[in-house]
């Protein structure tokens, strides 16, 4: 505990109040100010996101706690912070055209993502198990809403009912799990929880809770056996809805995982290990596999991202610092890859409305030969080719993994991504060798811009990657 | 000066090759033409002052390799040897481009075929400017992939490409025994270079090498291997069968290529050798044996072909073996006397058929002709001037050096000289009898089809120049140089450049005087048969064919030699290969390989989206056999300790 300067006892939350207030007004603005407003509360919505950044990175370094004890500011939660918040903008930019500028103006969305964002934000900061679960809902119940938000269409309801469904029983292992651990542990800090655990015999009691604790975060991340909403979500819920859930939510899915893991659990590492090792495993085979069968590109992403949850489990089953420096540098690439990824699959619009099959994409290196150009690169990057973002993203995982002596799981790692490679290349080459399909409207400016950055951070990563990794080992230190 | 010689045919190979399509086709022709034209010239200025001047050359252009033992350089060799060989290769390539301008002017791939041709020389240059077997290997497989490359020019033609292949996969056969002579010799003197080779040679008499379980006298193993190379380039009996399919290609390529220059390599490389050869008698018996029974075997079947060009080939594959004979024998500059004419005189042949072939729109039949010798008069003379050369007419080039070659086996002392002796005159008389039948049959007696014969028309000048040209040295390339290659003057012109056994050329300057009439005698006999089967009783070689039809066939077929290849060989190889190629590589590789693992993704991804059924309680199930699986395994496990 750093305690070198004495600090108001709110101090480190304020990133979160910013959100939690920004929502509040943005929520007034919408009802009091007429159409008008309800469209411009986008923008201020990020302008809300921007803020909360700046007061994450303002707190400067060094460990902050509040509320005595179980909310932690620390070098991991920052720079997760930051990658979430990034994520959460990114998300808002993407819907600017769905949402933003429709005359019914949804401003339900951004408030939303507010009030989503601020749970996750909790949840990278929660350092005992009540925060972590307050977080984990708050984030949850404002998803379970933007999933449904397409309330004309049936697959978005079923989406969001499916997802609240399934939500709930994962909450509820989650908390059945908790209550476990309290039980065995006598506390719920996560420090007191791991001092218990290294005190002595802790029994299979402690251990059944700790599985129940990681199937509730399993489902978030979702990672197999507990994926299956992903691909019907993804596939139901609005495709902007879909871009959000795939980032920002899985990184701060899997950096509380990893704060769980690392800090409340640090003592019975062989057990979680045994896990995170065989979830990862499966998830990385069944994101291989099942993907090759889709021919819908949105529920192909959903089976790429439960494979990189897999492949970012890889890095935290190695329980090193190695291991957890290569989860944070995998979940700050994979957002980016999966940002472009969906302003691409954003833009597939034609005169008669949005289109989503892998086929539609037909011939696109001829129609628009940049978009195709960024596409591709992003889908290199996804299936982990060298010398972009995602071959790295899956470096700092795999050798963390043989470092720690998992030779089998980089081994298996290794194939899959190979088995994964198929499907990201058949999109390529439908883009870039079958005959043309009718062509999309012209890409819209956020979109673009969207694209445009991350396929320009998932090309030029190579040049100067140090900033992120270097942040990345920081984050990593500061759990251990 | 003498790089120049052998990089100008490779510059207009690249110019020609490269950008044949923008400066057309006209362009391409002229510059290959006039820098071999450029050659030619420097060759002779060449000639004159290593050959006649007596000044040895050896110009440093690279480094080739350095790796440990191994020191290559890239340098040209000139002695009078390379000299003689600069001359043939030029002097014909640069006619036979400018034939081809006339001969190929219809096809729309010429630039191609000029840079084919020129690529061909370029490598042909540098395997008779060698000064190392490194580096005459790289030639000696720069003119196999021209050779390749030209006798499958017209691709479209599936006798072209098999005949291509064929050419090719014969002549692994020789480049493997040629590659495992030069390992050898680098394995006993560790160089490859010429100068210290032959510096060794001597004290390598007597060593063995050791292979399995025998000793073998290694000068005899090492000269044998290379002659194996010497007898697939060269067409030798049992790797001969290439050389008459190799005729699918253009006929120009056929006169440069199949009968002047690649073909020759062999003889080059055996005289070239000299020291080595010298020293082993053995592998000198075993040249000589496979020179008389090549010079032997393609004349009985040169006697009965139809197709122009094939009665050619097999010439040429006799004459060769003529060369061989003379190489057995230890008279190596009377063999390069014999390569020097036979190469004026068979281009001639060669370019002169296909003036026929070109009169009588790509018809190669010489049973479809006849009487042609008024409609193309200027053909019909240069043919019989090189058919002259060719069957020794006295006075003419090849009278000169096949006589002298028949004198030299007669003076040999070897085991197989006798044997050589007999056979080369025998074959004499029958090449007489071929190229006069073919004389005979093509220009005289009654046209098969009016039709045909009325269409003829003379060849266009371009060519006819390079066919006169041709026709004088088929007669003055003999006379003039006697004494060079055959005479008393052979020590000061050869100089080191082979090693000629003492006592050959004494000898055959003392022989009786029968012995230098026999071939003339031998000769006339053969024009007589001819003159009698064809001109005066054109029913007799059918009803003599038709008494002695088993050995008709027999020469017909080429004494079966592609069925026997076929049978003993392909066909097994072809077994073989469609063996590994289903089961080994379509069955076990594929199937358990890529095909196999693809299908088994394929069935996976199948089931795993069968689980994906979309019912909420599938999925609810789904999660909570996943917890109750992870308990499981630790209740089993033990948790922790």
């Amino acid at each position: 505990m750093d305690q070198a300067f004495d600090l108001p006892g709110l101090y480190p939350v304020l990133p979160e109040i910013a959100l939690v207030g920004g929502a509040m007004a943005l929520l007034m603005l919408a009802a009091f100010g007429g159409a008008r407003a309800a469209g411009a509360s986008n923008w201020l919505a990020i302008v809300v996101l921007g803020l909360a950044a700046v007061l994450v990175v303002a707190t400067g370094t060094g460990k902050y706690e509040a509320f005595a004890g179980s909310f932690v500011l620390d070098d991991f939660a920052r720079f997760m912070k930051i990658v979430t918040l990034v994520g959460s903008a990114a998300a808002i930019l993407l819907a600017q055209e769905s949402v933003g500028d429709q005359a019914r103006g949804q401003y339900e969305y951004s408030v939303l993502i507010l009030l989503s964002t601020a749970g996750m934000m909790v949840m990278i900061s929660a350092a005992d198990l009540i925060a972590l679960y307050l977080g984990l809902e708050l984030m949850s119940l404002a998803l379970y809403v933007i999933a449904a938000s397409e309330r004309d269409s049936l697959r978005s309801s079923e989406a969001g009912l499916k997802y609240f469904v399934l939500g709930a029983l994962s909450s509820g292992m989650l908390l059945y799990g908790s209550s476990l651990v309290y039980g065995f542990s006598g506390t719920v800090g996560f420090a007191g929880i791991a001092r218990a655990l290294a005190g002595g015999d802790s029994g299979i009691g402690l251990t059944i809770g700790l599985v129940f604790i990681f199937a509730g975060l399993c489902f978030k991340v979702s990672a197999v056996p507990f994926h299956m909403w992903t691909p019907d979500v993804y596939e139901g819920a609005p495709t902007y809805v879909t871009a959000f859930f795939a980032a920002a939510p899985k990184v701060a899915a899997m950096a509380v995982f990893m704060r769980t893991a690392t800090n409340a659990f640090a003592p019975i590492v062989v057990q979680w290990q045994q896990i995170i090792v065989f979830v990862a495993i499966a998830s990385m085979a069944l994101g291989a596999f099942a993907a090759i069968g889709q021919t819908n590109i949105k529920r192909l992403m959903a089976y790429s991202s439960i494979g990189h949850m897999g492949f970012a489990l890889v890095g935290l089953s190695a329980a090193t610092p190695e291991g957890l420096q290569g989860v944070a540098i995998y979940m700050a690439i994979y957002m980016a890859m999966t940002l472009g990824a969906f302003a691409c699959i954003l833009a597939m619009r034609r005169a008669d409305g949005a289109v989503e099959q892998i086929a539609d994409l037909a011939g696109l290196a001829r129609r628009s030969p940049t978009v195709a150009f960024f596409l591709a690169m992003l889908l290199f990057s996804l299936a982990g080719i060298p010398p972009l973002a995602g071959f790295f993203a899956k470096f700092y995982v795999f050798l963390a993994a043989i470092k720690a002596g998992l030779y089998a799981l980089a081994v298996i790692g290794v194939i899959t991504s190979v088995i994964g490679a198929y499907y990201y290349l058949l999109i390529i080459k439908v883009m870039y060798f079958d005959e043309p399909a009718p062509a999309f409207e012209p890409m819209r400016g956020e979109l673009r811009m969207v694209l445009g950055v991350s396929g320009l951070f998932v090309l030029l990563f190579f040049i100067y990657p140090r900033p992120v990794v270097e942040a990345a080992a920081l984050a990593a230190k500061s759990l251990f | 000066m003498y790089e120049a010689i052998v990089f100008l045919p490779l510059l207009g190979c690249l110019i020609a090759g490269l950008f044949g399509r923008v400066i057309g086709a006209r362009a391409a022709e002229l510059v290959t033409t006039i820098l071999l034209f450029a050659a030619m010239v420097l060759s002779w200025i060449a000639f004159a002052r290593v050959g006649l001047g007596q000044v040895n050359a050896r110009v440093l252009v690279a480094t080739f390799m350095h790796s440990g033992e191994l020191k290559v350089d890239w340098a040209l060799r000139v002695d009078t040897l390379t000299a003689v060989m600069l001359v043939v290769v030029t002097t014909i390539s640069a006619l036979v481009h400018l034939y081809s301008i006339g001969y190929m002017a219809d096809d729309v791939h010429r630039p191609r075929f000029f840079a084919y041709l020129s690529l061909f020389t370029f490598a042909m240059l540098a395997l008779v400017t060698a000064d190392n077997l490194v580096q005459l290997f790289f030639g000696w497989e720069g003119v196999g992939l021209a050779s390749y490359l030209l006798i499958g020019f017209w691709y479209h033609k599936p006798q072209a490409n098999a005949a291509a292949i064929k050419a090719f996969i014969v002549n692994r056969v020789g480049d493997f025994g040629f590659a495992l002579g030069i390992f050898a010799i680098f394995k006993m003197t560790g160089a490859v270079d010429f100068e210290t080779i032959f510096a060794q040679a001597p004290a390598l008499g007597g060593k063995t090498i050791h292979f399995l379980r025998w000793d073998i006298d290694a000068l005899t193993l090492i000269c044998v291997l290379l002659f194996i190379g010497a007898m697939g380039k060269s067409a030798q009996f049992l790797l001969h069968t290439w050389l008459p399919d190799a005729m699918e290609g253009p006929t120009p390529v056929s006169a440069l290529i199949h009968a002047a220059t690649m073909v020759t390599a062999g003889v080059f490389m055996v005289a070239r050798l000299s020291p080595l050869f010298e020293l082993a008698p053995n592998a000198q018996a075993f040249v000589t044996l496979v020179g008389a029974t090549t010079a032997f075997f393609a004349a009985t079947v040169a006697l009965v072909q139809n197709d122009i060009k094939r009665i050619v080939a097999y010439s040429t594959c006799s004459q060769l073996g003529y060369m061989f004979v003379a190489m057995g024998v230890g008279a190596y500059s009377v063999g390069m006397y014999h390569l020097f004419t036979h190469a004026f005189f068979k281009a001639l042949l060669f370019l002169g058929s296909g003036s026929v072939i070109h009169a009588m729109h790509h018809e190669q039949d010489i049973r479809h002709m006849g009487g042609l010798k008024d409609r193309i008069r200027v053909t019909y003379y240069v043919m019989v001037i090189g058919t002259l050369a060719l069957t020794g007419f006295p006075l003419t080039a090849g009278y000169f050096s096949k006589d002298a070659i028949i004198e030299a086996a007669f003076a040999g002392k070897n085991a197989f000289a006798g044997y050589a002796f007999v056979l080369t005159l025998i074959a004499a008389g029958m090449t007489a009898f071929y190229s006069w039948r073919l004389i005979f049959k093509t220009f005289h007696g009654e046209p098969h089809d009016r039709e045909h014969h009325a269409a003829a028309h003379e060849s266009p000048l371009v060519m006819l120049v390079a066919l006169v040209v041709l026709a004088a040295g088929s007669i003055f390339a003999g006379y003039p140089f006697k004494e060079l290659f055959a005479g008393h003057a052979v020590g000061e012109f050869f100089r080191d450049s082979i090693r000629q056994s003492a006592t050959i050329l004494d000898d055959m300057h003392h022989l009786p005087i029968w012995i230098g009439l026999l071939p003339t005698a031998m000769m006339a006999a053969g024009f007589l048969l001819a003159w009698q089967f064809y001109l005066r009783r054109p029913d007799l070689p059918v009803a003599l064919a038709r008494q002695h039809d088993a050995l008709y066939r027999f020469l017909l077929n080429k004494w079966y030699f592609d069925e026997l290849y076929d049978f003993l060989l392909v066909r097994p190889a072809k077994r073989l290969g469609r063996l590994l190629w289903k089961g080994g590589d379509g069955w076990l590789i594929d199937g358990f390989g890529p095909d196999g693992v693809s299908a088994r993704v394929i069935d996976v991804t199948r089931n795993v989206v069968r689980l994906q059924t979309g019912y909420l309680y599938h999925y609810a199930f789904a999660m909570l056999i996943g917890v109750a699986a992870l308990i499981t395994w630790f209740m089993f496990t033990g948790g922790p300790h």
